[in-house]
């Protein structure tokens, strides 16, 4: 008897997980080396939808690597078009004019709102909690509608310029946009209700993955996912860009770092991106949307091609060769997007084309802290796991 | 304090602290490079990060850049540097050579270099000593070459070289192939 149960031995399961999971978001594959239910080594393999951003960027002009960011963070794609021409425009040295600064602003916090829905809607199925996957697509629903009527598209944008927006605002999307704005806090109320509650999203989300303020910091999280520890890091405080200095908001904080802090201050962070947009509305000014004195950095306005010889030879250029006189430096230029801080590395050789050009993806960074977040966790919590540091593969694998 | 003027103080403060490895400095645009050699990266990194007047705690970013025919040495590793607790920015470039293309590892620094460093050495080839796991992380890990060296073609040109396992697809998919239905039956 006793030779026999010491003959029995036990070793580490390792199963495969993804990547091709519905709860990984994307195209994450991770393999779990397991002790029973307990993750005792998390191993995560990236890259599946690696397109070579950066490369192609390379060969491209600043111009036209503008819709490549689109297909970076997919579900935010207006933040990231923003935060490249912001960058593009540090570089050259521009600047946007006011009306098309606070535009950006508003379809920035739009997309914030847009993603954080989607966020909360999978988070939530993943975790067990149906209802509230459907009530979040119907307002995404309303906001990604508003994207088609301001530029045509749902999701690969491309709306942001260097030098400002593509075209106005109509009246009839500020209109709607406003009804959304006042509707949206009760809507955010109704999820509250249909989550906050609920005792099974209690014992999941609580206490788990913990990650204090100075790790978190260590591992260059950012965004409502280093926010959630309590570091009050926000790039839209620490160095305001376009209208961010002229609206009133706050920024969230947690305090334990589990993945209930994380998800309040996301929950906050919509409500606040709510109040961002409602005063963009009301303090929009009238006035150019493309900056004036870019004529060499940014396309003239289509009519003017049609017309006048002057902007023909100016949009014959840039479309060819890429701005003209593009100086010789390097600029680093970050914004915050719905899952953190996005920066753009430009390394400029004087072309038209940028040199290098780097993107500091916050979800890489996010998907790196998955196994220090996981190892001696429960499998189960995996889950929520990454569904709490709110990754986009896209923009993980460029 | 202005920015750029924090910038240049801690610029002047890594000169008069390591006199042998600062190479130069660079301002652009408000933004203060400092250029270094690549040897005592670590201990560069370390005096940064631990002095509590500059407290950079926070790794923005790891990244190469390639100047081929450009610029000896030939590649750079650029580290974004900043503070939380005093929001001031710094960026650090450290010059490493073609032929020996290996620098220190920051890991034991910040955490987060762990994933940045490994994609480093996947897109350039650039090795780092000490490096807990030093594997390819986005390309396969049997590709060969580093594909944002820039002698590295943006469009493939070669022929039965190319990635075997992209073979196997191609087989696998002429194969298949065969299977579909036929619409005349």
């Amino acid at each position: 008897m006793d030779k026999g149960a010491a003959e029995l031995q036990t070793r580490e399961l390792t199963i495969n997980m993804g990547p091709q999971h519905p709860a990984t978001h994307g195209v994450l594959r991770l393999v779990l080396d397991l002790d029973g239910e307990t993750v005792v080594k998390c191993t995560p393999y990236i890259g599946y939808l690696h397109r070579g951003v950066e490369k192609l960027a390379e060969n491209r002009t600043y111009l036209s690597a503008l819709p490549l960011t689109d297909r970076l963070d997919y579900i935010s794609a207006m933040a990231n078009n923003q935060g490249y021409c912001l960058a593009v425009e540090r570089l050259f040295g521009v600047e946007a004019p006011e009306r098309a600064k606070y535009i950006r602003t508003m379809v920035a916090e739009m997309s914030r709102i847009s993603s954080h829905i989607l966020w909360l809607g999978t988070h939530a199925l993943d975790i067990g909690a149906m209802t509230v996957f459907l009530y979040a697509f119907r307002e995404r629903e309303w906001l990604l509608d508003l994207f088609e009527m301001l530029c045509g598209a749902r999701l690969t944008t491309s709306y942001a310029r260097i030098g400002g927006v593509r075209n106005d605002v109509s009246q009839e999307f500020i209109d709607s946009l406003y009804r959304f704005t006042g509707e949206f806090p009760r809507r955010i109320e109704e999820y509250e209700t249909l989550i906050d509650q609920n005792r099974i999203w209690l014992k999941r989300t609580k206490g788990i993955g913990v990650i204090e303020a100075d790790e978190a910091v260590n591992w260059g999280l950012s965004g409502p996912t280093l926010r959630g520890s309590g570091v009050s890091y926000d790039v839209r405080k620490h160095a305001p860009y376009d209208a961010y200095d002229k609206v009133e908001f706050d920024v969230p904080i947690g305090k334990r770092g589990d993945v209930y802090d994380r998800y309040r201050c996301r929950m906050e962070e919509m409500r606040q991106s709510n109040r961002i947009i409602r005063q963009c509305i009301e303090k929009l000014p009238v006035g150019p949307v493309m900056a004036p004195d870019a004529p060499k950095i940014s396309l003239p306005p289509k009519d003017n091609v049609l017309k006048t010889m002057e902007s023909m030879i100016h949009h014959f250029v840039l479309i060819t060769k890429g701005p003209m006189a593009a100086p010789d430096g390097e600029i680093y230029s970050c914004t915050e997007v719905p899952k953190g801080e996005l920066g753009f590395y430009f390394v400029s050789d004087g072309s038209g084309r940028p040199y290098r050009m780097r993107v500091r993806a916050p979800s890489f960074v996010h998907a790196s802290v998955i196994p220090r977040l996981c190892e001696g966790s429960l499998v189960a919590d995996v889950i929520a796991n990454i569904g709490t540091v709110d990754i986009v593969l896209g923009e993980c694998d460029r | 304090m202005e920015p750029k003027l924090i910038a240049q103080t801690i610029a002047e403060a890594l000169k008069t602290r390591f006199p042998e490895d600062v190479k130069g400095t660079r301002e652009f645009r408000g933004q203060v490079s400092v250029i270094v050699r690549k040897d005592r990266i670590k201990e560069i990194m370390e005096y940064l990060h631990d002095t509590p007047q500059w407290c950079f705690s926070y790794l923005r970013d790891v990244c190469g850049v390639d100047y081929r025919g450009r610029k000896e040495p030939r590649f750079e590793i650029v580290y974004q540097l900043y503070s939380v607790s005093h929001q001031h920015a710094i960026r650090i470039r450290a010059e490493v050579p073609e032929e020996d293309p290996v620098i220190d590892s920051v890991v034991g620094v910040w955490d987060g270099a762990n994933w940045l460093e490994r994609e480093c050495y996947d897109m350039f080839g650039i090795r780092f000593k000490g490096h807990p796991d030093l594997r390819r992380i986005l390309m396969p890990e049997d590709w060969e070459g580093h594909p944002l060296r820039k002698d590295y073609p943006l469009k493939s040109d070669l022929g039965e070289k190319e990635w075997k396992d992209l073979k196997e697809v191609y087989d696998l998919a002429k194969e298949n192939r065969a299977y579909e239905m036929r619409q005349d039956g």
